[in-house]
C-alpha cells in the first residue's frame, strides 16, 4: 500500500513543543497566471525558488509536465507541487492507456483536487492546471484544501494580486494567441518586479489542440550584469593539511575503472563560474 | 451549566477557590511597536577613508514600500542638507526607529558644536550614539547601526553597534537582512581570512596573507560586488546602491542603479 | 471573616457562587486601542509633472459589515495638502480634530502669510512625529496615511506614514490591498522620480481612477462611490461623490460552475 510514512509524526510533535524548530521547504513565493484564447491557452511563470527570504534557486521551473496537451503551473511548497503533478501524470497516463483516449483536463483537475482534499492542505500545492482535450480548451485553479476555479483568466501564488492587476485592466475577451502570451507575461513581470517572493525570467507555455509549446525563459529582463572584480585565486591559496593518493588498481577494487578517450571533458552540467 | 455565570475571566479546571485579587488579568497586548524593513548596509575603512554603503529598498513582508529610501545619513553639517558634515550613519533593521535615532544623535553632534564651538570628533560621536542606543536598553532601537568617519590622526574610522549599544571599531561591518551572506566575503576579502601566501610552507606551515589596507578604487569595487552579489540571492535587497565616501576632504555621494526584482 | 483581605465585604462564594471579578473596580493598567473597529481600505495616490492625484472609496467597513457608505477619506489642510487615511476612522476623526487645532493656531501665528503657511512635506514631518510617540507609547492610532501636495520647494510631495511611525515616499504610494493590487499599476507609469515629469495631469487622474476599479473589483471591503482631489500649485479640487465608470464584467459570461459544470 503506498502513501505517505506518518511515523515519526508524534516524535516531531514533541519535539518541535520543547522548541525544536521544524524544517524549513523550499518554496516557491511565486507569480503564476493562466488565460485562455480563442483555439487554447496559456500558462506562465516567474523563476525564483526561495527559502524564507534567500532565493534558493534563480532559474528554476514551475511549469510542470503532465500530459502533451495538459501542464500545470505550481505555487507553494516545491516538492508538493513537484511531487502532486508527476503522481497525477502517472496516474492519468494510466488511465488513457486504459480507457484508449486522451486525457481530458478536467479529469485532471478532478484528480488533483480528490487527492488534495484528501489531505486537508497539508500538501501544499497550488496550482493552475491547463490544457486542450476534445472537448475543447480549458483552465482552472486548484488550491491545497482541493477547492477549484474555472476562470478565463487566472492568478496564483505571493504575486496573484500583483499579476490580477494586470488582467483586470488589460484583459479583453476573444484574445489572440500573441496577445495572451503578451498579456500573461505582463503579468508575470508584475509579480517579478512588485513582489519579493518572485523574481529573475519569465517561464511561458502554449497549449493548442495541435501542440504544446514550452518557452523556457521567453523573456530575461533580470540578467547580472559583470561583476567589478576578479575572484579567482592563485592556487596554493589555501592550505593542505593532509593528502591521500588513491591508486586506480585500488579503487578498481570496488568500482569498475573505464578509460577516457583522453583529452575530452566529461561533458557533466556547465557550473557558473568566473572566467 | 458551570459556566453561565462565572465571570469572563475565570480559569476553568481548578477545584478550589480563592478570593478575586483584580478585576481582570490585564489582556495581551496585540499590538507590537516592531516591523523589520528589510535591507542590507555595510561599511569599510581604508588608510585615509571610510566608505558606507546601503540599498535603498524599503520592505514590509513580501511588498515593496518604496524603491528610494536612504539608509545612510549625513550627522551633524550645517542645516537641514548637513552640509559640511564628517560623519555618516547608517541603520538598518525598523526604519521608524532608525529615523528617530538618527535625528537624535544629528541633533546632539549639532548641539555640541553650538555649545563647544568645535565639531565632535568621531570617537566621542560613537560613544554617545552608544549610550543613545543603551539609554533604550528595555525598549530597544531595533536596529544594526554603523557608524563612519575619518579620526582625529586622519585614518578612516569605523565604528558598529548592537541595538542596545554594545560597540566596536572595525576594519569592516556588514549589517541587515543579507549581513550573512556579505560578512564571509567581507571578511576573505579585506581582512585576508583563509589566504595563505601560496608555496610560503607546507600545511599548517603555509603563511597566511597580513591584511594591508586597501585602496580606494578596490575597496569601491568589492562594495558593489557585495551588493549585487547580495541582490542575486537575498530578496529584499535591491533597487538601488547608496554609497558614502568619507576623506579628509569630506563626504561624497553615489547612486547606483540595482536589479529590481 | 476569613484571612483574606481581597474578599472583605463581598458575598461569601460558599453562599452566593463565585463572584463575577469584572465587575471589580480596580487600578489596571490603562488600557488602548490595540485593534481597529471601524475601518476604511485603500487610499492610492500618484505624483504627476505639477502636482498629485490622491483617491480613496467612501466606505467605513466595520468587520466585514459595510457599515457607513458616505465617509470622507481624504481632507484638506490648508491650500497645499490632502490627507487620505486608511485604517480606524475614530481614529481618523481624533487626527482630523487635531488637524483643525494645527490649522486654527497657525492661522492666528501667521494669518494671510502664504509664505510661511505649512507645506506637504512640514505636515507629514508633523504627522510623522504624532504617529511615532503614538506607537512608542503603546497607544497607537490605527492608521496608514498617504500626505499629498506641494513642498516647501514648490514640487510635488507625495508621503506615507502607518501606525507604527514608519515612513517612506515614492512616485506612487497605496496603502492597503492598494499596496498589493494597485501600486503595479501605478509603478508600471512612473518607476521613478524622472518619470514623473513625463506625465500630464490627465493621464494621472486615469490612473487612479483605473486602480480604484481594479479594488473594486478584487477587494471585498471597497465601493464605487470615492473621493478624488488634484493638488497643484493653482490650489486643490477636490470631488467627494464620484462613482467607477466602465467597468466590465465580460469574464463572466462565459463561466459555468467551478470545474466539471458544462451548462
Amino acid at each position: 500500500m503506498g502513501g505517505f510514512d506518518f511515523s515519526n509524526h508524534s516524535r516531531n510533535a514533541a519535539l518541535h513543543a520543547q522548541g525544536f524548530p521544524l524544517p524549513t521547504a523550499t518554496s516557491t513565493g511565486t507569480t503564476i497566471v493562466g488565460c485562455l484564447f480563442d483555439g487554447g491557452v496559456v500558462i506562465a511563470a516567474d523563476t525564483r525558488a526561495t527559502s524564507g527570504p534567500i532565493v534558493a534557486d534563480k532559474n528554476c521551473e514551475k511549469l510542470h509536465f503532465i500530459t502533451p496537451q495538459i501542464w500545470c503551473a505550481g505555487a507553494g511548497t516545491a516538492a508538493d507541487t513537484e511531487f502532486t503533478t508527476s503522481l497525477i501524470s502517472s496516474n492519468l497516463e494510466l488511465h488513457s492507456l486504459s480507457t484508449g483516449r486522451q486525457p481530458r483536463v478536467v479529469t485532471c483537475m478532478t484528480m488533483l483536487k480528490q487527492h488534495l482534499f484528501r489531505y486537508q492542505g497539508h500538501i501544499g500545492a497550488y496550482l493552475v492546471v491547463a490544457g486542450c482535450d476534445p472537448t475543447g480548451a480549458h483552465l482552472f485553479t486548484v488550491h491545497a484544501h482541493g477547492s477549484t476555479d474555472k476562470l478565463p483568466y487566472v492568478t496564483m501564488g505571493s504575486g496573484s494580486l500583483a499579476a490580477m492587476s494586470v488582467f483586470e485592466t488589460a484583459w479583453k475577451g476573444n484574445m489572440t494567441r500573441q496577445g495572451a502570451v503578451d498579456l500573461c507575461s505582463e503579468a508575470i513581470k508584475a509579480g517579478i518586479f512588485n513582489d519579493l517572493g518572485s523574481g529573475s525570467n519569465v517561464d511561458v507555455c502554449i497549449i493548442t489542440p495541435e501542440k504544446a509549446t514550452l518557452l523556457r525563459n521567453h523573456i530575461t529582463p533580470n540578467e547580472r550584469e559583470k561583476k567589478m572584480r576578479d575572484y579567482r585565486f592563485k592556487k596554493g591559496t589555501t592550505a593542505v593539511l593532509n593528502q591521500k593518493i588513491i591508486t586506480r588498481a585500488d579503487i578498481s577494487k570496488y568500482v569498475t575503472v573505464h578509460e577516457l578517450d583522453d583529452g575530452t571533458p566529461v561533458a557533466a552540467e556547465k557550473m557558473d563560474v568566473d572566467t | 451549566m458551570a459556566g453561565m455565570f462565572a465571570g469572563p475571566q475565570e480559569m476553568m479546571g481548578y477545584s478550589f477557590n480563592t478570593a478575586p485579587t483584580s478585576a481582570s488579568e490585564p489582556r495581551q497586548h496585540s499590538f507590537y511597536p516592531y516591523t523589520d524593513n528589510g535591507g542590507s548596509t555595510l561599511g569599510i575603512s581604508g588608510a585615509d577613508f571610510t566608505i558606507m554603503a546601503g540599498d535603498t529598498r524599503s520592505t514590509s513582508g513580501y511588498s515593496i514600500n518604496s524603491r528610494h529610501v536612504p539608509k545612510l545619513f549625513l550627522i551633524g553639517g550645517e542645516g537641514p542638507k548637513n552640509k559640511g558634515a564628517r560623519i555618516v550613519l547608517s541603520v538598518v533593521g525598523f526604519a521608524a526607529d532608525g529615523d528617530a535615532l538618527k535625528e537624535k544623535l544629528d541633533k546632539e553632534v549639532k548641539m555640541y558644536k553650538y555649545q563647544h564651538g568645535k565639531p565632535m570628533t568621531v570617537s566621542a560621536c560613537a560613544q554617545r550614539l552608544s549610550h543613545i542606543l543603551y539609554n533604550k536598553r528595555f525598549f530597544p532601537y531595533y536596529v544594526h547601526a554603523i557608524l563612519g568617519g575619518i579620526d582625529e590622526e586622519g585614518k578612516g574610522a569605523l565604528y558598529s553597534y548592537d541595538p542596545v549599544g554594545s560597540y566596536e571599531r572595525e576594519q569592516c561591518r556588514a549589517a541587515g537582512a543579507a549581513s550573512s551572506l556579505i560578512m564571509p566575503f567581507l571578511d576573505n576579502q579585506v581582512n585576508f581570512k583563509n589566504h595563505h601566501i601560496p608555496g610560503s610552507g607546507e600545511g599548517h606551515d603555509l603563511k597566511p596573507v597580513v591584511a594591508t589596507p586597501l585602496p580606494k578604487e578596490t575597496v569601491i569595487e568589492l562594495v558593489r560586488d557585495a551588493f549585487t552579489s547580495a541582490v542575486e540571492r537575498h530578496i529584499e535587497v535591491g533597487d538601488g546602491l547608496q554609497m558614502m565616501i568619507l576623506t579628509k576632504d569630506g563626504v561624497e555621494e553615489q547612486l547606483l542603479p540595482l536589479k529590481k526584482d | 471573616m476569613n484571612h483574606f483581605p481581597q474578599a472583605w465585604g463581598r458575598p461569601r462564594d460558599d453562599i452566593y457562587g463565585h463572584y463575577n471579578s469584572s465587575y471589580l473596580q480596580t487600578a489596571n493598567p490603562t488600557q488602548h486601542t490595540q485593534s481597529p473597529v471601524v475601518t476604511g481600505t485603500s487610499v492610492v495616490a500618484i505624483k504627476y509633472k505639477d502636482g498629485v492625484v490622491i483617491a480613496a472609496d467612501n466606505l467605513a467597513s466595520y468587520g466585514s459589515l459595510a457599515r457607513f457608505t458616505d465617509v470622507k477619506r481624504l481632507r484638506k489642510f490648508n491650500s497645499s495638502t490632502v490627507l487620505g487615511f486608511g485604517g480606524d476612522v475614530s481614529d481618523m476623526q481624533y487626527l482630523d480634530r487635531l488637524l483643525n487645532d494645527l490649522d486654527v493656531k497657525e492661522n492666528y501665528s501667521h494669518a494671510d502669510d502664504e509664505a510661511s503657511q505649512l507645506s506637504a512635506n512640514n505636515l507629514h514631518t508633523y504627522l510623522s512625529k504624532v504617529m511615532y510617540k503614538r506607537r512608542t507609547d503603546f497607544n497607537p492610532l490605527w492608521n496608514h496615511i498617504l500626505v499629498a501636495g506641494i513642498s516647501s520647494e514648490s514640487e510635488p510631495f507625495l508621503a506615507s506614514v502607518d501606525l507604527l511611525g514608519t515612513t517612506f515616499s515614492s512616485p506612487s504610494l497605496a496603502t492597503g490591498y492598494g499596496a498589493h493590487l494597485a501600486q503595479p499599476i501605478m509603478r508600471k507609469l512612473v518607476p521613478d522620480e524622472e518619470a514623473v515629469k513625463g506625465i500630464s495631469k490627465e493621464q494621472a487622474v486615469d490612473v487612479v481612477k483605473e486602480c480604484m476599479k481594479v479594488l473594486f473589483y478584487r477587494d471585498a471591503r471597497s465601493m464605487d462611490g470615492y473621493s478624488i482631489a488634484v493638488i497643484s500649485k493653482e490650489g486643490i479640487e477636490i470631488k467627494e461623490n464620484e462613482k467607477l465608470e466602465n467597468q466590465s464584467w465580460q469574464f463572466a459570461e462565459r463561466i459555468r460552475g467551478y470545474g466539471t459544470q458544462v451548462n
